[in-house]
Order: structure tokens, then sequence, then C-alpha cells
């Protein structure tokens, strides 16, 4: 009786030691399987219906005092675009930059850097959190991105507005992209913005113009853009999730 | 385990301890919970750093912060900074061995982080789906615990338990574990720790799980400054996860220390035994 509990005992713990271990290879290989992060998958859209449900399309995010500011803003993966095109509209101050919105529109308009400054505008001092845990508090002028919709005039079936940049990201000229839906490109904190902390939207925070989506991550906020398309779906741009990070495993909603 | 059974002397009563749904729900929060910090060590490493208010950037020092440096003779070391202490932690903070072997700057070691590799992609998404699976299985615990009467029968504290609460504390620094018909039920301090756990520190780094959502927040814009803001809710989460971690650390020290095939049979099958007699006693 006794050898046997005790073999029923080194058996449980052997049990126990090489089952956590093999817990642990298992994730791994779970990890890098075709099938198995599409299961982790289902907890975002579970995640997104849930936090649409209880937090309206139309809520808006905290917005800080003067006091709040972050000393100075930080500068978070391209800080200086190796683009030449880029190069020579900011050595020019961006006075020949054209934001280029088109696609799903009925008027698609070119607007100079002064022309969108001619536009009514929005300041708002608010928190950007970062997908890698860190914050900072800005404060950002710009025009509504909803403004800019009114004048090019969406078409029905335009369901997603997409931002091109002028950062490249690798050497294969694959250039920075993001997008957002509907109800957020209409939200009144996302703004096309063109200056922070009361200057021009320095070159290391996306000048001359970057968009501002307050309650999601900062990945979403593209920087450096140089147009603006309206599409209904994301099957033909770059690997097809809607975004640059996206394309490389991060969520598209990024509202966590 | 009915074999076993039938050779137990008299004096030794099995007695159904935990129901089927508690045995269930208690091995889930086990692989979750484990899961959930090896993948948020991994998140951690991605900004290997704390700080206390409503951004990182206040003015202020981190409150904790590893990294990689060199050393004047040009070795490169891991520092971790606690309160503006710095400590040498080559190896395991801030400067170890990699998935690869090979060693790199990072937080947490590889052994520790979810998946292995510097990969936060894949760190956020087994975190966030493991974040409803905890979530689930805890409101799932504690409709069954307030339906069942388990709640109100076997953790909610009696008079007679707050008034032992002294003999119990001494009793306890002794390593004195209840015997006999005692053993039956939780001690005062057992009851305090499980309430706490469930009702304290899992609804709190939950909730502080939700003050780092930026969609979250705009529920009730500024509640997150009731925790001191969006980076002490990230410090607390980081804080409760480490206390959590000695609960799970002190909980299967007693759970050897007090019979550990006893309680493991209690959790797997629900039955465990209490011995009638007092002295000659052994556990097991």
């Amino acid at each position: 009786m006794t050898t046997n509990k005790f073999n029923r005992r080194t058996f449980l713990l052997r049990a126990f030691t090489s089952g956590s271990l093999l817990l642990l290879a298992g994730c791994e290989r779970l990890s890098r399987s075709e099938w198995f992060p599409k299961v982790l998958d289902s907890a975002e859209k579970l995640t997104q219906a849930t936090q649409h449900l209880i937090a309206p399309r139309q809520a808006m995010a905290q917005e800080f005092t003067e006091a709040d500011l972050s000393p100075q803003f930080r500068s978070n993966g391209t800080s200086n675009p190796e683009n030449p095109q880029y190069q020579a509209l900011a050595a020019n101050s961006f006075a020949d930059y054209r934001l280029q919105v088109g696609g799903l529109v009925a008027r698609p308009t070119a607007f100079s850097l002064t022309g969108l400054r001619s536009l009514p505008s929005r300041t708002q001092i608010t928190r950007h959190d970062c997908v890698e845990g860190w914050s900072a508090i800005g404060k950002w002028k710009g025009t509504p991105l909803s403004v800019v919709l009114a004048r090019v005039q969406p078409k029905p079936e335009a369901r997603y507005v997409v931002f091109y940049c002028a950062d490249p990201m690798d050497g294969q000229g694959t250039r920075y992209y993001e997008s957002i839906d509907m109800d957020d490109a209409h939200h009144p904190q996302t703004i096309l913005a063109y200056e922070l902390n009361d200057q021009p939207l320095p070159v290391a925070n996306g000048a001359p113009v970057r968009v501002r989506i307050e309650r999601q991550l900062g990945y979403k906020m593209a920087k450096y853009i140089m147009g603006i398309r309206l599409v209904d779906s994301f099957a033909n741009i770059g690997g097809g999730k809607g975004g640059y990070w996206e394309d490389q495993g991060y969520e598209w909603y990024a509202g966590i | 385990m009915s074999q076993h059974d039938a050779t137990v002397p008299a004096t030794n009563v099995l007695y159904y301890r935990h129901t089927l749904p508690v045995r269930i729900m208690h091995w889930i929060s086990v692989i979750a919970f484990f899961l959930l910090l090896m993948s948020g060590l991994q998140i951690f490493n991605a900004y290997p750093a704390l700080n206390w208010g409503k951004s990182s950037y206040t003015g202020h020092p981190p409150i904790l912060e590893m990294g990689a440096k060199q050393t004047p003779q040009g070795n490169i070391i891991g520092v971790t900074t606690v309160f503006g202490h710095e400590f040498n932690t080559t190896g395991v903070l801030g400067w170890s061995r990699g998935a690869d072997g090979q060693l790199t700057g990072r937080g947490f070691p590889a052994w520790m982080t979810l998946p292995a590799t510097q990969w936060l992609a894949m760190a956020r998404r087994w975190h966030f789906f493991l974040a409803w699976v905890l979530v689930i299985n805890g409101t799932a615990y504690l409709l069954y615990t307030l339906f069942s009467h388990h709640l109100a029968r076997d953790l909610a504290p009696t008079r007679r338990d707050w008034r032992s609460i002294g003999q119990s504390v001494k009793d306890h620094l002794l390593f004195r574990h209840p015997q006999g018909e005692t053993a039956r039920h939780y001690h005062i301090l057992q009851k305090l720790t499980y309430l706490g756990v469930v009702f304290g520190l899992f609804p709190l780094i939950i909730l502080m799980g939700w003050a780092m959502s930026p969609w979250l927040d705009s529920l009730i814009p500024g509640w997150v400054d009731i925790f001191g803001g969006r980076q002490s809710a990230r410090t607390i989460h980081f804080v409760v996860a480490w206390v959590l971690v000695a609960f799970v650390f002190i909980h299967v020290i007693e759970v050897i220390i007090t019979g550990f095939w006893n309680n493991l049979r209690s959790m797997i099958t629900g039955r465990y035994r209490v011995t009638a007699a007092g002295p000659g006693h052994d556990h097991e």
C-alpha cells in the first residue's frame, strides 16, 4: 500500500511538473499555429462589442488641463521619414503640401495646409496611450475629420477611412497606413491635428498633419498623413487587415 | 479512489468538501492566472517601467524601471531601479537570455513570459482572451457562491470566528494546524484570505485592467483618476498581480504542510480526509 501510495504521489508530482512544462511548450506551439490565434482573436470581437455596448459611440475621451501636460511629447516609431518627397516638402515648411482626400466620395479634394487651417478647428488636451504601455498628455489643435468629410461628401457605400502616410516602414517601400470606421471618423474628438502644444506639429510627432482618435491606442493615430481614402473594404490594401501594425498581428480595434 | 477509501481506518472520515463546480472553477482560475501572469510580463516588457500619475511623462522618474547598461569596463549589465535605488539584476531583470539563448535587453526573462520571444501582439492576444476566461469564470463563481450558499456557509466569518482571530494567528505562526473536526471548516485566517482574494484582489486587478483601456475611460471620463490616473492604474495592476503570486505561493506552502495529498485529492475528487483521533496523527 505504501509503495503504491508513494508511486501515485511521485506520479502526481511528476505529472504536475511535466504538465506545467508541457502547458508552456504547448502555448508556444499554439501561438505559432494557423488556427489558435484565430481562437484568441474571438476575444477582440467580444471586447469591441462589449465596450461599444457600455460606452456609446459618441462618448468623449477624458480631456485634461495645462497642468497635466507632459513636459515633452515623446516621439515613437518614425521620427523623421526617410522619404525624399517628404524631405522636400519639409524643407519648404510644407508650403507645397496637399492632403489628397478621395475614394468613395462625391467630391475628391486636395487640401493645402493653409486650407486646413482656415476650416473650423478644435483644441483638446488628451492622453496618448501607447500599445507598449506608456502614456503622454499633449494639447492638440486641428480640423475635425467630420468637417473634411462634409466637404468631400462620402458616398453611402463608404465604410472606412484609410490614412496613407509618408513614412517608409521597410526597404521594400511599405508605407505606414491605418484605418477607422465611419463612427470614429465622425467622432467630435477625431481631428486632423496640425498643432501640438501651441506650436506647429513637429516632424518627430508627425508633421504636417496627424490624426487623433482619442479612444484608441497610439498606433491608430497615423503620423505624416499624405492622403485619405474612403473605402468599403480592406481586401486590396496592404496585408488586408486595415493597417500596418494590424498586418503584423495587432488588433484593428485598439480600444484596449 | 474507492480502493483507497476501503483501507482508511475507522477513525478517518472522508467527507465531501468541494463541490464539482468549485473544483472546476478553481482549476480554470489556476491555469488562466498563470497564463495571464506570463503574458502580462511579456506586455510589461514592451515598456519595462512603472509610473505614478496620469501619464508616464509627468516630470517624475519612474517608480520602477528595468534596463541594460554598459559598465566602465565595457560589460553590459541588467539594472533594476526601484524608488531611485539601483540594483544589479544581470541574468534575470533587464538583461538576460532570450528564447534563442542570446543575451538580450528585456525586462523579465524569456522563461517567465508568454510568448518567450519578444512578441507584444501575441502576448496581448493571449492576455485579453484569458482575461475574458477569468472574468466569465469569476462571475460564474460569484453567482455560485451566492446561490449555493457556499459563501454564507463556508466563507462568511461567524461571530465565533472573529473571537478566535488572536488564537488563530498564534496557532498559525507556530505552525499548529487545526486537527480533527475543526479541520472540516476554514478558520478565520483562511476565510479572510479567500474573501480578500475573491472580493478584493481579483476585482481590483480587473478594474485596473479596464482603467488602461482608452475606450472604457470614456465611459465616465476621469473615473480613472480616482486611482491616481492611468499610469497609476497600470502600476496597481502590476503590484496586485504580484500580491496574487504571493498568495498562490503561501497557499501552495499551506497545502503542502497541511497534507499535500489530502488537499490535492479534495480539490480533484472533492473528498477530504479528517482524522478523528488526536495524538499520533500524521498527514497521510
